[in-house]
């Protein structure tokens, strides 16, 4: 079973807050899971190529090149923002 | 059905505005009940069809799909309409663009009544998963719809609506589908456009329609089947085709493969019967019926569940509560007045993410971490590569594959909602469609009795990859072979 710690850990790296009551039932929860991915162990995958895209395609290109958007289009798009300042996004400091 | 309606609109017999006001009544008189809608779209449905009737009135010829009310997965955006994705951190979001299949089916004026319910971020099996509402299953309403898309499923069965879209990344059309004696297609990864779909699991996700009968499928696919730059894993083609139009073709000949895996001694004795029968109906049509082997299949699950948290922890970084959606920056937990980005990020995800959503997140974090990516997530894109190689193999021998979509009927509400272990396993014949990428449709064979009610079982046809036209061929001549017996 995950430890406390790595239940904090994971959820840290996450970026998701939880409290002192969820780490409990994320540990078992968590867990469980994990233990069900041990399946794959006993199935030799040695010479075998992962793959990513199921039907193959590769290397599709577009231009380079940016878009103007419309008034209303920006519009929209700032209309979901949490917070904006003089028509831009109001992003935390980094630092 | 749809068919059936737009020769009305075109006869005159109905209106479209009337066609919209009926659909709307039953919600109205059902939906309070069933809790298929997040979002009804009552004054712009009746607008539309208003331009409808007037294009008519001209004499215009019309689409098919044209005024033809339907229902869409609230993932799927539709512009200046809330999407909430059935999660509260989007709880005030609003659509700034149309999904490139909205935009499809804005140009053939079909009818958008509204946004239905889903599991939060379409992960789940059962709808219960909402922010919002937990949705009824039509033939009982003590019993789950199925998910993600139970919303669509539920609204299609409940008649609150003639054809929606759902979204699929390990059977969210095709369990719902079945639980609620429907049709649903999944189509090959890459036939549709996920342009404005709400990103999940990218390599899993593809859009896909839900209704009535197999043709109102494929006239629903043919309008969102198709290459779109905005989507650079679809593949070239595929939107001048009307699928409809291939329907009643020759199926004699063509041959189903029945995976010996899929059929273990504990699979539920109604359900197999049910598939029996199924079977000798396929022959019944002149289709040659043999076994075969997918020898990986006991691994899909697995790899499955590690492939989707991992690509969905990815994916969901971009719920920051910076850019868009619910921001929470000096709730009483936070250590100061005003967060800091960290604690922005940690409050934000805690309060708009439910307990699957965290859940996902976190197995995917783990997953691809660093010390444990070679053993989880690379080892399950391996396991994928066996698995497709699996289906190459046995497409060499046949044409589909035939199984039941669930290993069970609807399940009560609440009664998995406490192991979610227990509710992944019920994915176990859908999921390899989406593993690799074939398409997959799932429609009803019959139904067992529960408590007195009788619960419909759906049975699934896997096809190869991007041949949805034979597989909609095989699925219609199934459908009208099995409501001919149901009427002796």
């Amino acid at each position: 079973m995950l430890t406390k710690e790595e239940v904090e850990n994971v959820a840290l790296l996450s970026r998701i807050g939880l409290t002192e009551e969820d780490i409990p039932r994320y540990q078992k929860d968590l867990s469980a899971v994990l233990d069900f991915f041990r399946e794959l162990e006993t199935l030799p995958t040695d010479d075998v190529m992962p793959i990513g895209h199921i039907t193959g395609r590769t290397d599709v290109m577009r231009s380079d090149e940016s878009e103007v958007c419309s008034e209303l289009e920006v519009q929209h798009i700032m209309h979901n923002v949490p917070e904006t300042k003089d028509g831009f996004v109001k992003v935390k400091s980094v630092f | 059905m749809i068919r059936q309606l737009h020769n009305k609109l075109v006869a005159g017999e109905i209106t479209a505005v009337d066609l919209a006001q009926q659909y709307l009544r039953v919600i109205q008189e059902k939906d309070p009940e069933i809790l298929a809608y997040l979002t009804v779209l009552e004054e712009q449905v009746l607008h539309e069809a208003t331009l409808v009737d007037e294009k008519l009135k001209r004499g215009e010829s019309i689409d098919l799909l044209e005024g033809i009310p339907g229902a869409i997965k609230d993932n799927i955006l539709i512009e200046g309409v809330r999407a909430t994705s059935a999660s509260k951190i989007l709880d005030n979001y609003i659509a700034p663009y149309d999904a490139t299949v909205i935009a499809r089916l804005k140009s053939v004026h079909t009818l958008f009544l509204g946004k239905t319910n889903m599991d939060e971020f379409a992960f789940g099996s059962s709808t219960e998963s909402s922010a919002y509402q937990v949705t009824k299953n039509p033939y009982d309403q003590t019993r789950v719809p199925g998910g993600t898309s139970g919303g669509s499923a539920a609204c299609v069965a409940s008649g609150e609506a003639v054809w929606a879209l759902g979204s699929d990344t390990g059977g969210s059309i095709r369990q719902p589908a079945s639980f609620c004696g429907v049709v649903g297609l999944k189509p090959t990864y890459g036939r549709v456009s996920r342009y404005g779909l709400m990103a999940g699991a990218s390599s899993l996700d593809q859009i896909g329609p839900i209704a009535q009968t197999v043709e109102d499928v494929a006239i629903v696919f043919s309008r969102i089947a198709g290459h779109d730059p905005c989507d650079a894993t679809t593949a070239e083609g595929g939107y001048e085709k009307k699928y409809e139009d291939y329907l009643g073709n020759d199926v004699r000949g063509k041959k189903i493969g029945i995976p010996k895996e899929y059929f273990s001694a504990d699979l539920d004795p109604r359900i197999k019967a049910l598939c029996d029968t199924a079977i000798e109906h396929f022959k019944t049509l002149g289709i040659e019926v043999k076994e075969i082997s997918l020898p990986h299949s006991s691994y899909a699950l697995p790899s499955y569940y590690i492939i989707q948290p991992c690509e969905v922890s990815s994916n969901f970084a971009r719920y920051d509560g910076i850019r868009f959606g619910l921001s929470i920056d000096d709730k009483e937990d936070s250590r100061e007045k005003t967060s800091t980005l960290l604690e922005t990020y940690l409050d934000t995800r805690r309060y708009g993410f439910g307990a699957e959503v965290k859940r996902r997140i976190m197995l995917g974090t783990y997953s691809l971490s660093s010390g444990y990516y070679d053993a989880y997530y690379l080892k399950a894109q391996k396991v994928r590569a066996l698995l497709k190689q699996d289906f190459e193999k046995a497409f060499e021998q046949v044409d589909f594959i035939f199984s039941p979509t669930t290993p069970e009927p609807a399940f009560k509400i609440g009664s998995k909602t406490t192991d979610p272990l227990k509710m992944y396993l019920g994915d176990v014949y859908t999921i390899t469609a989406n593993l690799t990428g074939v398409p997959a449709i799932s429609f009803p064979i019959g139904s067992v009795e529960e408590e007195g009610k009788h619960l419909p079982i759906g049975g699934q046809l896997q096809g190869k990859w991007f041949d949805e036209e034979n597989l909609l061929c095989v699925a219609d001549a199934f459908e009208k072979i099995h409501q001919k017996n149901r009427e002796k």
